[in-house]
């Protein structure tokens, strides 16, 4: 019985709790991708780098707060800087708009068109993080660093397993439901909000009955700012900021938005968690898990690790040629791709 | 659906995505110019075709007026739908222009007409398949800032059918009752003209007659009414005013009744 305890403690604490916090924050990613999807009608292969900037603006900022001494008591000084990195992020994707894509909005450009210009635009945003912030890794989580740790869980559970449970963690969680909720009601409930989801329908017939495509389009990149902002701190807070980690995230990131349903904000979170489950579930080695809960005999001598962390990679691409070749339009009925 | 324009319906290059071969803005940026006199929208000499494509229409005149219901009928690929979609600034007219309640529209976009009052009910994908039908209502009357709730009345009064459905998404009714929100949509506007490209295409005959006589009652209100119709004998009859298009140019024109009546008509589209 205290095996099976220990088991699922082990299970929550490097699985489920990481696997929620990760894929929360790819949930963010993927909304974003799918709201540029579904409104502009492209796959913006400049997200990650969105994110970085967007991070590194926040980054900045905390450490402007910083100097100035203001600290956000036991939750990270970031969170204060958030709103500040949101804004200079929306400034600068509503530059990028401005300067490359209205461009080819207005030539009525294919679409592939679009996804190669935010590939030139992902390189120069690439290029401008590292300038600014360098390639190397910045940590600026301050504040309480566990919500509980390890050792007071064992004190007080009285188990073998100890369990922590990160800030960040806990704040990438509760942020991420707040967003999710607050985008939800503003696409559902808001005038503004339900035009964007009629010119995503039905674009021409959001022309004819008068809703203005670029004011449509404006506000989606600065949500879609707020998103990338929000989602690359957290994912910066949980574990660090490192430019090129955020490009490779552009992969799972457009894996989830895929398999969920490309332009479905729904399937995006759905994606999200399916991404970031699968890659710990099959990176995870569970010999820990194993050996609680069989008998003793059993015990696997392995460490019963499908695949290398190294290759976390491979599956979100996995699930991402899986999802394409038996359901492209993803798992909440988005466009075809 | 052999029409040569079906599945074009609202579809065509001018205002989607779907890109031309070579990258040019289109042509409709300008301003409304006073051009006072005539009828209330009338498409006059009309020359032009789909971006750089070559013409369609070929002097091709069309016009309504308070009150009435006009109709374009005419063989497949005759250009109908294209005359109407000319009229709305789908198309490069490059020749001739179209005026509304005296003004010389020629030159403004799609969306800049729907501000002047044109309200237009495309042939397909007319309707906002992941939103609810009031949604759908409330989509169509963006424009306006004024309380919505008295025009929202009224086209539940028009059909009945679709405040019963009203929380259902557009996408789950049936044929006939899309075409009704794809109406209401566009009257939601308050339209100081109303255009429809083939309202019944699609829908059974019991369904096209309850359709054309919401039409009607529409029409009655003092709505001028302009429709393309590929069922063109009933459609004539309850026309005050038709136009016969043969190869995207005008073959006769005249009031539902005179070319019902006429014999060249008759024998060349509408079965002898």
């Amino acid at each position: 019985m205290i095996d099976v305890l220990n088991a699922i403690v082990a299970l929550l604490n490097y699985v489920i709790i990481p696997a929620t916090a990760y894929g929360s924050q790819l949930a963010l990613g993927a909304l974003g991708v799918t709201l540029i999807y579904g409104i502009l009608r492209f796959s913006n292969f400049a997200h990650g780098d969105t994110m970085a900037f967007g991070t590194m603006a926040t980054i900045l900022i905390t450490w402007v707060l910083q100097a100035m001494g203001v600290t956000f008591g036991v939750l990270p000084t970031a969170l204060l800087a958030l709103p500040f990195g949101i804004v200079i992020t929306a400034l600068m994707v509503l530059g990028t708009d401005r300067v490359v894509y209205s461009y080819y909005r207005r030539v009525k450009a294919k679409p592939i068109v679009l996804v190669m210009a935010s590939i030139g635009v992902m390189f120069v945003l690439n290029g401008i993080v590292r300038l600014i912030i360098g390639p190397g890794d910045q940590r600026f989580t301050d504040g309480e660093r566990f919500i509980f740790n390890a050792r007071d869980f064992k004190e007080w559970s009285g188990l073998a397993e100890g369990m922590a449970f990160k800030t960040t963690q806990g704040i990438t969680i509760v942020t991420a439901a707040l967003v999710v909720a607050a985008l939800f009601w503003f696409l559902n409930r808001t005038r503004t909000g339900k035009s964007m989801r009629a010119y995503s329908d039905n674009e021409d017939l959001a022309l004819l009955s008068g809703i203005n495509p670029e004011r449509v389009v404006m506000i989606t990149w600065i949500i879609v700012a707020a998103l990338a902002t929000i989602a690359g701190t957290l994912y910066g807070l949980d574990k660090s900021f490192k430019p090129f980690t955020y490009f490779q995230l552009l992969l799972p990131i457009f894996a989830s938005a895929i398999v969920g349903g490309l332009g479905s904000p729904l399937g995006a979170i759905a994606g999200g968690f399916i991404i970031a489950f699968s890659e710990v579930f099959v990176t995870y080695a569970w010999k820990k898990v194993v050996t609680y809960l069989v008998p003793e005999p059993l015990e696997p001598s392995g460490l019963l690790q499908l695949l290398g962390t190294d290759y976390k990679f491979a599956v979100s691409f996995a699930i991402l040629v899986i999802v394409l070749l038996f359901r492209p339009t993803g798992l909440f009925k988005g466009k075809s791709v | 659906m052999s029409d040569a324009y079906t599945g074009r319906g609202n579809k065509d290059r001018s205002i989607t995505k779907e890109s031309t071969s070579d990258m040019v803005p289109g042509p409709q940026h300008g301003q409304a110019h006073p051009a006072p006199g005539g009828p209330f929208l009338i498409g006059e000499n009309m020359t032009g075709g789909y971006g750089n494509g070559p013409d369609i229409l070929h002097d091709c005149t069309i016009a309504v007026d308070r009150g009435e219901i006009a109709v374009i009928v005419g063989p497949n690929g005759a250009g109908k739908s294209t005359g109407m979609k000319a009229l709305f600034g789908m198309l490069n007219v490059r020749a001739g222009q179209v005026r509304l309640d005296g003004e010389d529209i020629t030159e403004l976009s799609p969306q800049d007409r729907v501000q002047k009052g044109m309200g237009f009910v495309p042939q397909n994908n007319n309707i906002f398949t992941s939103m609810t039908v009031e949604e759908n209502l409330e989509m169509g009357a963006f424009i306006r800032t004024d309380d919505i709730s008295g025009t929202m009345a009224q086209v539940y009064d028009l059909f009945p059918i679709l405040k019963e459905k009203r929380n259902q998404f557009a996408g789950e009714l049936s044929g006939g009752q899309r075409q009704q929100v794809a109406v209401g949509r566009a009257l939601m506007t308050k339209p100081k003209v109303l255009m429809l490209d083939e309202p019944t295409a699609g829908v059974s005959p019991i369904v096209m007659d309850e359709l054309f006589d919401r039409i009607i009652e529409v029409a009655r209100t003092g709505l001028p009414v302009l429709m393309v119709e590929q069922n063109a004998r009933q459609a004539l009859e309850i026309a005050d005013k038709g136009y016969v298009l043969v190869q995207g140019a005008n073959s006769h024109t005249g009031t539902g009744k005179e070319l019902l009546a006429d014999p060249d008509v008759r024998r060349s589209f509408l079965g002898g």
